[in-house]
């Protein structure tokens, strides 16, 4: 990759990177300010980068994108790339769209902007933008359809197609892009949030290139990616040699209440990592399938967690291989439903911690709370106007090494913050009855796993929707090195003065809400880590008088 | 403006960590005199009370403006008191739960300690709606015994914070009532923040709490002992929005001091650059952990809505937007497994410091690579108590730890050090300019504290900005901000409510009460102010939108009356002139109303520090000494920076150095000073 570029010393590199991940960063920055959407502008679900100009393969990231698209994104590029060459190759001023999840990983929601940097006439490099858009149409507001079999009933899929032409916006495209779903002034403005983000990549890489020369940042490029490979090497030297096969399950596929299996087996051969999911069960009918770029990430994902210090570009899994067996859980092809993939993406982290915790027990951690709970609740208000209200809940981190899970964090795929109780009910005809910590849901353990929380929504108007699209109801976070488990995910709700559970653990569709009704979620904690026997008796004695476990779990 | 004006003696007082700076100001003469005294960390008042007494009769003071560090120190060290709270049923945990956030992106690890332990959090029954209608009201008894109960826990303060306060306090101030605390360490959260979003409004309530019973008696004592002494003016302290405030209020609001002595360093830097013609400068505070900067631009300073004190512990207050990041004098370089060189954020701090100190520390810091690079005197080691600094232990430290792995040696590895330093530093200048839209060409940079004169000409090449400011005196900077400092006090009012729906003469009335709340707050304080000022901005945005823009309403503060139009159309240029577009078929929402009542200060004349008229450059000449610049040694000029006479100019490599600083010039730069003796570095023509 480097051949024929000048060689930089560390000093100039060290400067590169900085100024390469700062535009990155000015991106991010530039499309949470003026999207419209909130899951984008307050929760920030979305990811910038910089992309090789003939492989896609990730160049530089920023600090602050959801760390699921800074595994994904190179697919999406890699699927631009392709579709360009079809065009006759990518001209400057092209922007390509496109929500495909198959090749461009992810799920319907997160649409992707895809542009080439030219220089001179020289390709230098592609810039992306992704973002989750609120809704792109299907048969559930919000697109987290449970009961979902194809594609079709998720949303519209959109090819890659070309929203700018040579500098051009093309109307007709944003026409059909605001038609599809039932939030069109948001997809608007966040769409135009995402041309901003990419226009002001390319005006900052230009400075740049102006100010450094091409051939300094394309050998930048270069050395970096050599950087963590090096680094990510250096890591898988340290775990020792070996085969380490580590599974877990699935509650269901939101149609047949069959657990599914994830498995991995993770081979370590001196600097070289395998991740083998040859044990995984085949896909599933409804919506926990995921395609192979998706897994891909997932797997990066849970790399980067595992060793942080490694920069996020595309050398960091040149070391690493990953096996996924055809026609798998974790192979999806169209119209395969794939609208949960936030859950198999999680279990497929849950695995990978789990293999390497056999390898390092420094480097284990309890499996964090592992669902997401999507939920949809929607109605209309006494004056008719409908309303739909879209969030995703918290729980319990494992505990690791260093200290107790954090209580009440995000999941490891994700880094969106949750919207407030007050922001809630001032928008919805909905209050919330309870929004704190559940005692005792986190693994017991040297240090044990964070806290899962207790969410309870009562209805206001006359009635109400909800869908829910939650996991790890059958099947708790597991606890590591020792650690028990955390406390598995419990949805209910009140209907006519019972308490009602949905069927399929934490998966239900249109559950009818009257006035007064509550809806209930109560979140995994995470898993333990280390022997419970082994904590220290004072913070044994401090979770007790402060009530985070109430059952003086040894 | 004369009537509003009452001159006296004022002293401006910085309490740092290393020194305290005393301004001492008689307004009637314009004569000025500083000191320097070392601080009494534990004992403040006993330092701060020496240094005055060095330059001041307190009897013959108007008002002594305090700049303070003790509530950000407490923060930053875990040191409040203990305090309870009271909140609503059903969500004792928000404190806990944040807003779901975790402390890295990556790695999964870190435990959070709210401020306010779990048994310390109590709940009472008690609801208000969103749309302000109170559900449940509270009972008095059942607060009571919760009061009562977390005083037998021992919380020394209380604070109370309920769901949806923001849209109606009744509740919260009905519970404080019936509480009776013992004490005056009381905060409700519709108090201390009359806005939506629970967890933000509650760490704010809950910080203020922490800090009541430790700022509250050390102001108190300060006070007392001032008085006994005989002071008879007015003691106030710097807010965090560069504002200053009567003791008392900062006693009861202690959280928004949280920033007080680096708003107060904004403020005179503002100050100094305007005087100087350089309406936008970025300054850089650079100490032995810290990298502090902030964006002047047109004469004021940059604001921040909220900011973090550390992961989870979120304040919400209009404060001076200042970005810190871990890098400073004693950040440790290092070579990671990947073989690139890293800068802090580990940092060797003040003890056991650099490896130059002698004082244990084995691994090569910033200011170490400075050493080596002779752009530190090793015979004059500011601020460190010590005789001398040890080189060959930082020139060895390099080589070990940064000049083997890299194939260096002893200077280039120094000079690697700094260069990658300075690569952080401009990251962190970048993100508060070309990040917010500004082009760093349009600024000029001004360094204050110890070691940002060192960096400064790196600076300036690295980010783009054609000058550096260096003022006259950088150590009494924010000493000088306390004296400048305008008497400020800020107002948040939500309002929620689509503009269609707006009651425009209600909102104009609720402009003027406030205004006159304000206007009625400054005058009390009794210290001499040449007018005040009152901004209303109101933030806004479409409807589904998340982000608001503050627009400006000038018509109330005029006179005129405000109607909806106008409204919408200073809405619709200000979405503008940020977003390149506005989206007329959507509604417009008004979320808050934002109100300003500054009462402007009188101003200093500044030419009070310029250099005397007598001086020469050859009589701030002291000789050479070797520099490492540009891979090679050069003999290098060093000046008493003090010394030197307006008009004077020193091409670079060079070294200017005073007590509280020094300034290096790179080769190709050009140091020059100004009339009010100000150091002018640019490039060399």
């Amino acid at each position: 990759m480097t051949s024929g570029a000048p060689s930089l010393d560390p000093v100039t590199l060290s400067v590169l990177q900085g100024r390469l991940e700062q535009i990155v960063n000015e991106m991010d920055a530039t499309l949470y300010r003026s999207a419209f959407n909130p899951t984008i502008a307050e929760a920030h679900d979305a990811c910038h980068g910089i992309y090789d100009a003939h492989t896609g393969e990730t160049l530089v990231q920023g600090t602050s994108g959801l760390p699921i698209f800074v595994g994904s994104m190179a697919y999406a590029v890699r699927y631009a790339i392709e579709r360009a060459e079809r065009d006759g190759g990518p001209r400057d001023g092209d922007v390509y769209l496109f929500n495909d999840p198959y090749r461009g990983a992810t799920h319907l929601n997160d649409v992707k902007l895809v542009r080439p940097l030219f220089r001179a006439g020289r390709l230098i490099c592609w810039l992306a933008s992704v973002g989750h858009y609120n809704d792109v149409g299907g048969n559930v507001p919000g697109n987290y359809n449970p009961g979902a079999r194809e594609s079709h009933q998720e949303g519209v899929l959109i090819p890659p197609v070309r929203i700018m032409r040579e500098g051009v916006l093309d109307e007709d495209i944003v026409d059909v892009l605001l038609a599809i779903g039932r939030s069109p002034v948001n997809a608007y403005g966040d769409l135009s949030a995402q041309l901003s983000a990419v226009e002001l990549g390319a005006s900052r890489m230009q400075a740049l290139l102006d100010e450094q020369g091409e051939d300094r940042v394309l050998a930048a490029f270069g050395a970096l990616s050599d950087a963590a490979e090096r680094l990510m090497r250096a890591a898988v030297s340290e775990l020792p040699d070996g085969r380490y096969a580590s599974e877990d399950f699935l509650d269901n596929d939101g149609i047949d209440d069959r657990p599914i299996r994830v498995a991995v087996e993770l081979t370590v051969a001196g600097d070289r990592l395998t991740l083998d999911f040859a044990g995984t069960d085949p896909h599933c009918a409804g919506p926990l399938n995921i395609s192979r770029a998706t897994a891909s990430a997932a797997c990066y994902v849970a790399l980067k967690h595992l060793f942080p210090e490694v920069p996020a570009n595309a050398g960091c899994m040149r070391p690493v291989d990953v096996l996924i067996p055809d026609g798998s859980l974790l192979d999806a092809g169209p119209p395969r439903p794939v609208g949960g993939y936030t859950e198999t993406i999680l279990r497929v982290i849950d695995v990978i911690f789990g293999a390497v915790a056999q390898a390092d027990p420094a480097r284990a951690m309890g499996c964090s709370y592992g669902t997401i709970n999507a939920l949809s609740l929607a109605g209309e208000r006494d004056d008719g106007s409908r309303w739909v209200m879209f969030t995703f809940f918290g729980g319990g981190l494992g505990g690791t090494p260093d200290g107790d899970g954090l209580n009440h964090g995000n999941a490891p795929l994700s880094t969106a913050v949750i919207p407030p109780v007050e922001v809630f009910e001032a928008a919805y005809p909905i209050r919330f009855t309870s929004w704190a910590l559940r005692p005792d849901s986190g693994g017991a353990g040297r240090h044990r796993g964070g806290l899962g929380a207790i969410y309870e929504i009562e209805v206001l108007d006359e009635r109400a929707e909800a869908f829910v699209f939650g996991e790890r109801a059958r099947h708790a976070p597991r606890g590591a090195a020792g650690g028990g488990p955390g406390a598995p995910n419990r949805v209910s709700w009140t209907q006519d003065g019972a308490t009602v559970v949905p069927e399929l653990g934490a998966k239900a569709t249109g559950i009818a809400l009257r006035r007064g009704d509550r809806l209930r979620i109560e979140s995994p904690g995470g898993g333990g880590y280390g022997d419970p026997a082994d904590r220290d008796p004072a913070r044994t004695e401090r979770d007790l008088a402060l009530g985070l476990v109430t059952e003086g779990t040894p | 403006m004369s009537p509003e004006r009452s001159p006296g003696t004022v002293v401006g007082i910085d309490v740092g960590g290393t020194f305290t700076d005393l301004l001492v100001v008689d307004e009637h003469t314009g004569q000025a005199r500083t000191a320097k005294v070392p601080s009494t960390r534990s004992r403040e008042a006993a330092g701060f009370l020496a240094g005055l007494r060095s330059v001041a009769d307190p009897a013959d003071l108007a008002a002594i403006v305090h700049g303070t560090t003790v509530g950000t120190n407490a923060l930053l060290e875990r040191a409040g008191a203990p305090c309870g709270l009271i909140t609503t049923a059903g969500f004792r945990d928000v404190l806990e739960m944040r807003r779901r956030d975790r402390p890295a992106t990556w790695g999964l690890r870190g435990e959070f300690e709210p401020i306010i332990p779990r048994d310390l959090r109590l709940e009472v029954a008690e609801r208000t709606g969103s749309d302000g209608s109170i559900v449940q009201a509270v009972d008095p008894d059942e607060v009571r015994a919760a009061a009562e109960a977390l005083r037998a826990a021992g919380a020394e303060a209380l604070v109370i914070a309920f769901i949806n306060a923001y849209a109606n306090p009744a509740n919260e101030d009905a519970a404080l009532e019936a509480a009776r605390w013992p004490n005056a360490f009381v905060t409700t959260s519709s108090g201390m923040l009359s806005e939506l979003r629970e967890f933000e409004r509650t760490s704010t309530a809950a910080l203020n709490g922490y800090l009541q019973p430790v700022v509250g008696p050390y102001l108190n004592r300060l006070e007392e002992d001032l008085r006994a002494d005989g002071f008879g003016g007015r003691f106030l302290v710097v807010q965090s929005n560069g504002g200053v405030v009567p003791s008392e209020e900062a006693q009861r609001f202690p959280v928004r001091t949280a920033l007080s002595g680096p708003s107060a360093g904004v403020v005179a830097a503002a100050y100094t650059a305007g005087a100087a013609g350089e309406p936008r400068v970025i300054t850089c505070d650079m100490g032995g952990t810290s990298f502090d900067v902030a964006l002047v631009d047109d004469g004021r300073a940059a604001f921040a809505q909220q900011a973090s004190v550390d992961f989870g512990l979120v304040v919400r207050t209009p404060m001076v937007e200042i970005t810190t990041i871990g890098a400073g004098g004693g950040s440790i370089a290092r070579v990671d497994a990947g073989g690139l060189l890293r800068i802090g954020p580990e940092s060797a701090g003040s003890v056991p410091g650099p490896v130059c100190y002698g004082r244990g520390n084995d691994r090569p810091t910033v200011t170490d690579a400075n050493l080596v690079l002779g752009r530190i005197d090793a015979e004059r080691p500011l601020g460190t108590g010590l005789d001398r600094l040890d080189v060959d232990g930082a020139r060895e430290a390099l080589r070990e730890h940064v000049g083997r792995p890299l194939d260096l040696d002893a200077e280039e590895a120094a000079a690697a050090v700094v260069a990658v330093a300075n690569a952080r530093l401009a990251g962190a200048i970048r993100l508060i300019s070309v990040e917010r839209g500004h082009d760093p060409a349009r600024f000029a940079l001004m360094p204050f504290g110890g070691a940002g004169s060192l960096h400064v000409g790196a600076l300036m090449r690295e980010i783009g900005c054609p000058r550096a400011l260096i003022p006259r005196l950088p150590g009494i900077t924010s000493a000088l901000g306390c004296v400048l400092a305008d008497l400020r006090h800020d107002y948040v009012h939500t309002i929620a409510t689509p503009l269609e729906l707006l009651d425009a003469e209600a909102l104009a009335e609720e402009m003027r009460t406030t205004a006159r709340r304000g206007t009625e707050a400054l005058r009390s304080t009794g210290i001499a102010i040449d007018g005040v000022d009152v901004v209303f901005e109101v933030d806004m945005l479409y409807r589904g939108q998340s982000h608001a823009v503050a627009v400006p309403l000038s018509a109330p503060a005029a006179g005129r009356p405000l109607d909806r139009e106008t409204i919408a159309r200073v809405f619709a240029e200000t979405y503008e002139a940020t977003y390149g577009r506005t989206l007329d078929d959507v509604p417009a929402i008004v979320q808050t109303l934002r109100t300003a009542v500054t009462g402007r200060r009188p101003s200093i004349p500044l030419s009070l520090f310029a250099p005397a008229a007598d001086a020469t450059l050859a009589g701030a000449e002291r000789g050479t000494r070797p520099v490492w610049a540009d891979g090679a040694w050069h003999d290098a000029p060093v000046f008493d920076r003090l010394a030197l006479p307006v008009g004077a100019s020193a091409a670079g490599p060079c070294v200017l150095q005073q007590p509280d600083t020094t300034i290096f010039v790179d080769a190709g730069l050009v140091a020059t000073v100004d009339e009010l003796g100000n150091v002018v570095m640019e490039a060399a023509p």
